[in-house]
Parts: C-alpha cells; sequence; structure tokens
C-alpha cells in the first residue's frame, strides 16, 4: 500500500506545508485534503497484521508481533488493528502468569497486593475486550507523520466551529492517548456537551516517542526540548499558526518546553501537574507553612514514591526486559500508579473504570513499550524536567489527589505571565481520564483569555 | 526427631557428635527426600489450579533437618518453554550498558540457559554438601554446614547478599574445612556454616514483616548455637555485611569477631573539606552509585511487590535484573565471563528464579529501608579485605575511626562485590589470614 509518489515528491508537498503554515492561510482545508487523499491511499491499513518484520534475533515464533507502517513527511491516515494472534498470545500469558507469594503487609506499602493483582489480571484474560477501545480510536481521525526521523502517531480532530483553538494535548508516563478520548467530544463540539461555540477547540494528541503506535527512537536524544520542538513542527504542518499547548507529567515537561522555545503559533499553555519544584526560600526565615504541604509531598515522593522513576532513568532495558515478557508485571507497573496517583480512597477502580486502566495497559503491552517508555526518563528525568522560568501565558490546575500540588506562590515566581490558577478538588494525576468534564471546564476557562 | 531442645548446645565438645547424629538420624526419616517433587502443594485460595510444578519447601522444626535439592522436572521444563516464548523490547539505542543489560547480551545468556545450561549440575554440587534446614524465629532457615575433620577448628557463618546467594560460596567450603588440601595449615581450619537468607534461596519467605538485618543476626546466632558453637566468628559483603556488621553490634555470646568484605564505615556526617585521597574516592564512588547505578535498590526498598510480580513471571526478566549487577560489580575489562563464567551466573539466577523469590529478595531492602553507608562503631574485633571492584572501596581511616579492635586490613588487587564467587583462592587467604589471632 505504497504511495507511488516520490521521496522527492514528499518532501516538496512537505514544504508546501510548511510553506502553506506560515502564511497561516487555508490551514484546514490543506489538512482535510491530505487526510482524505491518504486514507485513501492507506484504504484502512494501519498496524500490518501480515508482512512482519522479523529482526535478526528474533525467533520465528514471534508472529504476533506488530509492525507500524513506515512514515514520510506526509500526514497519513492510520488505523489500529492489532493482530489476533497477539491478543491470543496476551490471554495465554496471563493464564500461564507464576506469581510470587503473598506481600507480608495489608496494604500497598510494598507494591500492588497479590489478590488485587490477581483481580485485575483474571478480569484482563476473562472479561477485558480490546477490540472495543480499537473500535473507539478507530472512530477517531488518525494519523502517523514523519517528524526529525521519527513517526509519530496523533489523534487529530477539527472542530466544526471554524475559529475553533487548536490545542496539542500530551499525555505522560505510565499514560496515553487514552487518557483523553473523553474530552474529545466536549473539546471539539461545546455546544453538544454544555458549552458554547465560542469554547471550541481542533484538537491534537500525539503519542509521545516511544509511547502508543509512535516509533521507538533508535538513538538516543529524544530528550524532551526536542520532543517540544516536534510538537511545533506538528502543529506547523497541521497548519495551526495559533494554538496552545497541554499536558499533565510529561506531557507538562513537553508542554513546559513548547513554551521556553516560543515556536511561533504558541499562544499559552495549560498545565496540571506544573513542574514546580521549589524555588529558592526568598527569607531567610526558609518556607512558609502555606509551602510545607508542596515540600512534604516532595519529600514522601523521594524517600518512597520514585523507585519506578530511578530505575526508568537510570537501567530502561534492564527494566524493560521483564516488563516486555510478562503481561502481568507491565500490567502492575501501571496499576501501581493508578492506584496511587488517582483521586480515591484505596481502590483506584473509584475513579478510573478498569476497562479504561486496562485500555492504557494494554496498549503498552501491544506496543511492547516498557522500555522505550521508560527511555524518557533516561533522556530527561534527571536534566531536563525541572523548573524553568516560562515568559510565554501559562495556565495552571492543580487537582488536589495529585501527588504533587504546589502552592501558587511558586507559579507566580516561575511563570511571569501566570494569568490562571485553580485548585480543583477532584481528581488527581490523570485528570482528563478521571474528571474529563472537570478537565474540560480548566480549559474552557483558562482558555478563554487566550481567543 | 524429639531431641531437647539446645541440649546439643551445652558442650561444645560434643557439638560436632550432635550435629552428626542429627544428621544421620533426620537423613534416615526423610528418607533423603527435601523438596517435596510429589505431595500436596499448597495452593493460594487466589491461585489458578493450574500451578502445578511449584517448589515447596519442608516444614521446617528446631532441630536441623538435613535437606537435599531436588527440583521438579516440571519446573525446568516451564523455565525452558518461557526461554524459548519470550518477548523481547527493542534494542537498546546506546553501544553500551548504560541503560541496562544490552539485547544481544541478554539474549546470548537465555539461550545459553534454554539449551546448554544444566541446572542438574548445579543441584549435584549443592547436593554434595550437607544441607540442613532448620526453624528460627519462626521461619525455616536453609544452610550448608561443613564441619572441619580438625577438632579445633573455628566456626564461621559465612552470609551471602543480593543478588547473589550460597552459590557465591561454595568453591570456598572446601579450602576453609580442609586447608591441608588447598594450601593450608590444619590451624586454618574453619567449620563453615552458610545460610541463605530470609527470602532466598531454600530458606523460608517470611510471611509477616520484620525481618531486617538485626533480626536476622539474631537468628544467625541462635543457628550457631543450635549448633553447638561456642565460639565463632562471622563474615559477609553486600546485606551479608549488613547482618555481620549487625551481629558485630548485637555482640552474641560466642561471637569472636567478624570479617568484612564491604565495610560501612561511612561516618555520620561526611566532612565536606579534608578528606583524604581514600575517603574522597569512596564519597565520590557512593555518590556515582547512588544517582546512576541505584534504582533497582529505590525499587526494591519502597515496592518490592510490584517489580517482583514481573520478575517472578519472566525468567529473562529476573536474569536481567541479576546480570546486570554481575557485569557492573565484579572485576573485568567489558567481559563479565572473565569474571563469571555463565554457569556461575545462571546457578545463581536459576536458583532465583526456580525458588521464585524475586520479591521475597527485594524485600530485604523493604525491610531495611532507609539503608546508609554508616555502619556505626563495632567493638568486637573486625577484619577488613576490600576488593578493588568494590561499589566503594572502604577507606582505612574510618574503618580505624569505626572499628576499636581493627585486627585485620588488606587491600587486594583483584576482585569485585561477589568477592568469593570471582576471587575464591585470595578470599580464603584472607579469612585465613583476619582470623590467625583469634583462633583460641
Amino acid at each position: 500500500m505504497k504511495s507511488p509518489r516520490t521521496d522527492a515528491a514528499l518532501e516538496e508537498q512537505s514544504m508546501n506545508n510548511d510553506l502553506v503554515n506560515r502564511t497561516g492561510v487555508p490551514a484546514p482545508l490543506t489538512s482535510r485534503r491530505t487526510f482524505i487523499r491518504e486514507a485513501a491511499a492507506a484504504s484502512g491499513a494501519g498496524i500490518l497484521s501480515a508482512g512482519m518484520r522479523v529482526s535478526a534475533q528474533g525467533t520465528a515464533a514471534k508472529a504476533e508481533q506488530m509492525v507500524l507502517p513506515t512514515t514520510t513527511k506526509e500526514v497519513i491516515s492510520f488505523k489500529v488493528h492489532v493482530p489476533q494472534a497477539a491478543l491470543d498470545d496476551l490471554k495465554k500469558r496471563l493464564a500461564n502468569a507464576r506469581w510470587p507469594e503473598k506481600e507480608p503487609v495489608t496494604d500497598w506499602s510494598q507494591g500492588v497486593p497479590l489478590a488485587k493483582a490477581q483481580a485485575l489480571v483474571e478480569y484482563w484474560r476473562t472479561r477485558y475486550d480490546w477490540r472495543r477501545v480499537e473500535s473507539t480510536l478507530n472512530g477517531l481521525p488518525q494519523f502517523r507523520t514523519q517528524i526529525d526521523g521519527l513517526g509519530i502517531y496523533f489523534i487529530h480532530v477539527r472542530s466544526k466551529h471554524e475559529n475553533a483553538l487548536p490545542i496539542i494535548l500530551t499525555h505522560g508516563w505510565p499514560g496515553s492517548i487514552i487518557e483523553f478520548l473523553q474530552v474529545i467530544g466536549p473539546l471539539t463540539d461545546p455546544t453538544a456537551h454544555g458549552g458554547k461555540a465560542d469554547e471550541a477547540f481542533h484538537v491534537v494528541i500525539p503519542s509521545l516517542p516511544g509511547f502508543g503506535f509512535s516509533d521507538k527512537p533508535t538513538e538516543v536524544g529524544w530528550r524532551l526540548p526536542r520532543i517540544a520542538n516536534a510538537w511545533a513542527a506538528l502543529m506547523a504542518r497541521l497548519g495551526y499558526s495559533h494554538y496552545v499547548a497541554q499536558g499533565g507529567d510529561l506531557g507538562a515537561g513537553v508542554s513546559s518546553w513548547m513554551a521556553k522555545q516560543r515556536p511561533s503559533g504558541l499562544a499559552a499553555i495549560h498545565l496540571n501537574l506544573p513542574i514546580l519544584f521549589p524555588p529558592p526560600p526568598p527569607q531567610p526565615g526558609g518556607y512558609t507553612a502555606a509551602e510545607q504541604p508542596a515540600l512534604a509531598q516532595l519529600g514522601k515522593y523521594a524517600s518512597d514514591a520514585s523507585g519506578y522513576a530511578s530505575i526508568q532513568a537510570t537501567r530502561p532495558q534492564t527494566l524493560g526486559y521483564g516488563l516486555a515478557d510478562s503481561p502481568v508485571g507491565q500490567a502492575m507497573w501501571v496499576y501501581e500508579k493508578f492506584q496511587a496517583w488517582t483521586d480515591n480512597k484505596g481502590d483506584p477502580a473509584e475513579t478510573i473504570s478498569v476497562d479504561h486502566m486496562l485500555d492504557d495497559i494494554t496498549l503498552y503491552w501491544l506496543t511492547d513499550t516498557a522500555a522505550s517508555s521508560a527511555r524518557v526518563y533516561f533522556e530527561s528525568f534527571a536534566k531536563d524536567f525541572a523548573r524553568m522560568h516560562l515568559e510565554l501565558p501559562v495556565a495552571v490546575s492543580n487537582f488536589k489527589g495529585d501527588f504533587f500540588t504546589p502552592p501558587k506562590v511558586w507559579g507566580d515566581q516561575t511563570y511571569s505571565k501566570l494569568f490562571y490558577w485553580n485548585e480543583v478538588p477532584k481528581g488527581g494525576h490523570f485528570a482528563a481520564l478521571e474528571q474529563p468534564e472537570l478537565f474540560v471546564a480548566e480549559l474552557r476557562k483558562s482558555f478563554a483569555q487566550v481567543r | 526427631m524429639e531431641m531437647e531442645k539446645g541440649s546439643e548446645n551445652k558442650a561444645g565438645a560434643t557439638a560436632t557428635f550432635s550435629s552428626r547424629r542429627q544428621f544421620i538420624r533426620a537423613a534416615a526419616i526423610t528418607g533423603g527426600a527435601s523438596l517435596l517433587a510429589a505431595g500436596p502443594v499448597p495452593i493460594d485460595a487466589q491461585q489458578s489450579p493450574k500451578k502445578a510444578p511449584l517448589l515447596v519447601l519442608p516444614a521446617a522444626t528446631e532441630n536441623a533437618t538435613p535437606f537435599e535439592v531436588h527440583v521438579p522436572q516440571a519446573e525446568l521444563d516451564d523455565l525452558k518453554r518461557r526461554l524459548v516464548t519470550a518477548r523481547w523490547p527493542e534494542k537498546e539505542p546506546v553501544a553500551d550498558w548504560s541503560q541496562g543489560v544490552p539485547l544481544a547480551k541478554i539474549r546470548e545468556l537465555s539461550d545459553y540457559w534454554a539449551r546448554n545450561y544444566d541446572w542438574r549440575r548445579a543441584e549435584r554440587t549443592l547436593n554434595s554438601f550437607p544441607q540442613f534446614r532448620t526453624s528460627l524465629d519462626g521461619l525455616g532457615i536453609y544452610f550448608i554446614h561443613l564441619r572441619s575433620k580438625h577438632e579445633r577448628a573455628l566456626p564461621i557463618v559465612l552470609t551471602h547478599g543480593w543478588p547473589g546467594s550460597v552459590f557465591e560460596f561454595l568453591e570456598v567450603i572446601r579450602p576453609l574445612t580442609d586447608p591441608t588440601a588447598h594450601g593450608g595449615s590444619e590451624n586454618d581450619a574453619f567449620h563453615v556454616v552458610v545460610p541463605a537468607l530470609p527470602g532466598f534461596g531454600f530458606s523460608d519467605k517470611p510471611p509477616e514483616k520484620g525481618w531486617n538485618v538485626a533480626r536476622i543476626a539474631n537468628a544467625w546466632a541462635a543457628l550457631m548455637k543450635r549448633l553447638g558453637y561456642e565460639r565463632w566468628v562471622a563474615q559477609g559483603g553486600d546485606w551479608g555485611a549488613g547482618v555481620t556488621t549487625a551481629l558485630g553490634h548485637i555482640q552474641p555470646p560466642g561471637l569472636a569477631g567478624i570479617h568484612l568484605n564491604w565495610a560501612f564505615v561511612f561516618p555520620e556526617k561526611i566532612p565536606t573539606e579534608g578528606l583524604s585521597q581514600d575517603e574522597q574516592r569512596a564519597v565520590d564512588a557512593a555518590a556515582i552509585f547512588q544517582t546512576q547505578g541505584a534504582g533497582y535498590f529505590l525499587e526494591q526498598a519502597t515496592r518490592p511487590q510490584t517489580i517482583g510480580t514481573a520478575l517472578a513471571d519472566s525468567p529473562v526478566g529476573q536474569a536481567a535484573w541479576i546480570y546486570e549487577k554481575f557485569n557492573a560489580w565484579t572485576d573485568h575489562d567489558g567481559d563479565v565471563e572473565s569474571a563469571l563464567t555463565k554457569d556461575q551466573m545462571l546457578d545463581d539466577i536459576s536458583l532465583y528464579w526456580l525458588t521464585n523469590s524475586a520479591a521475597s529478595s527485594a524485600r530485604i531492602y523493604w525491610e531495611n529501608n532507609p539503608a546508609t553507608y554508616v555502619g556505626g562503631k563495632i567493638d568486637l574485633p573486625v577484619g577488613v579485605s576490600v576488593f578493588p571492584r568494590e561499589i566503594y572501596r572502604a577507606p582505612r581511616s574510618w574503618a580505624e575511626k569505626d572499628y576499636s579492635k581493627l585486627i585485620y586490613w588488606n587491600e587486594l588487587p583483584k576482585g569485585g562485590h561477589f568477592a568469593a564467587f570471582e576471587q575464591p583462592a585470595a578470599f580464603v587467604r584472607e579469612l585465613r589470614a583476619c582470623f590467625t589471632t583469634l583462633r583460641a
């Protein structure tokens, strides 16, 4: 299903796109034309279930591996179809799981309790339906395009309101595009979801490099600033000349770097989980009482809750072997964070349905992205995931149940144009997934000032 | 099996005979059975019924019951099946070990494990030693116990760490017990006790929290007493050094001195200036470890169950988790196999896999969290051997401050974290030299 056009022609088209983007003229039409033409060319092929690429070291038994189609600078329509063999293999592995002994504690203090792990896996094996989320995804316009040498997957839904504000939403770890599926409708079609036409967004939701259906980097260097650059290129390629960016977790890192880089067209950013590590205390007396809770949160994170980050930042490949080979291991590596970081009284299912958690977990499993997703920590956790002074307008929503909710004073000291700050009483780290309505309300309210 | 508790301990003179008698009698009773290959498999209420090949350890009593290793064939078949159906991540984007075990290296090890490695050989080696299990503080503890033919031999308990095991010591046991056949003199002889830490190898997995190094140290003291040893010494590296240091603090009756091949001698507050070259080198090495090499440590110290769940289900995951440390912590110039053979590494890795002790072994970090390099002052005699490729090399100046009776200090030219495993001959020489002055 290769496009007959030459690379030179593709390059030229890409340059045309860039030209269109610079003038800011009829971007929507361009991307629509591209969409329609490429959809016709690709005719629904997405993940190639036939024609498996077997690595030199791969054994012949690895028929269930997925292979992503190659990308060019074109924006090429993409659909998800996971080979049945991969789903069968997953079930087989779940049925053959070997378990450790029960934890010697009565809570989550040593990680996912055995009983909880086994219950989740039992549901995954016997009741969970990947084809459901696949058809949800395939009901959305999905694309892949090559940016900076890497194939990037993204969802792109345009509003019917031509004046809608384009927004790029970036997930983190262990999240994915799954986090945003429930907010796409309300953001793009506000009048059908309790909002007004002038609250509409055109929505772009990419997968980070090494995550989901984006390519896995084959070389080091995909640090947050590079991803931020790529996102700006993506928005330009889509023809957007005035847009905003949003993110939490690593997505907040990417969005913050975009604000730092100030690509042309980026008007403002919104962060849940702003990267506001404590600035030096302004007065000799040290931090105020109001700053203490956030300091305590960071202390607890460092001493008791950052093991995953430490290993991902230093030995992502070693960790990746266990998680790539064991769906149970992959599931618990993620499930632990759903429990720890969402707004719940003990059970993450209070705030995110088991199906939604498994949508996210299954996406990691089926794309074999344990190592590649962990690598973002290796690339950036120590160096780029840091408090940065930003001159671009910044909006912040602190969701109460997140593991880190910095005080506004740190925002004031860090962002020269902090135009919106709100404490949201419900929801946590996975804000859009936990509280889609509140998340949408935050974006509508904050970005009203940017339109 | 109703030997009066502790009666064998009362007179040191009869210890040998007591434990021998016990060995013979218990062996007769158990008929050589040890790991129950058949018989009742305890199936957890939540466990699916398919899990037939589980290893089950026999219940331990306060007797030292002989034990032999026989892993059910179904376990070995299951391992092989998992190895050949392993699903791999993509190749690392670096040309070295900086992101962990390179894909080509783990695939090579995994292929060897599936095709060439022979667990039965390792099992035969283990079974060539007298092995026992006994209940200490409510937990079944496995240990190798080889007495010297020299009655005046010095009893020693050798404690492994993570990701080590009793396999580290197999090459040194006979030279220690039988020095005259191994280049030493009768005066160098030891009676050797090599226990597996709780949650490791063929020791039980603690079902409750609380098994920190102090509790383990107390159990070791009880073990030595149970074996009838009235005057003995202790040795360890890694967590074994943690346990041995704890023994040095506790000073149980009978403990005459300790030897460490990794000494935790950091001061409470490290001076910001005036450090000697050796001190600075130790501080720098510890800092590099802390920032670049402690991911496994922090994960195991905080979420052992989560990482354990992954490693329990994937032998390649378990292998990589350990292989990485063999590469990082042994003395070699780029080829870990010049320090330890594939068979040696896989003996240790297989033991972790077959006993399903990824989570339970990781828990020792959780139990002792936060662990530091500040071991504190010890007034019992202490000997230290510094191997050059240790995570940090303990400076003698700090050891002299912490150890009021520093009876032995040596810095060796070769070897690393797994001293006995890598350099068995040098390790034996160190113990002989160190403990000369403590022999009665």
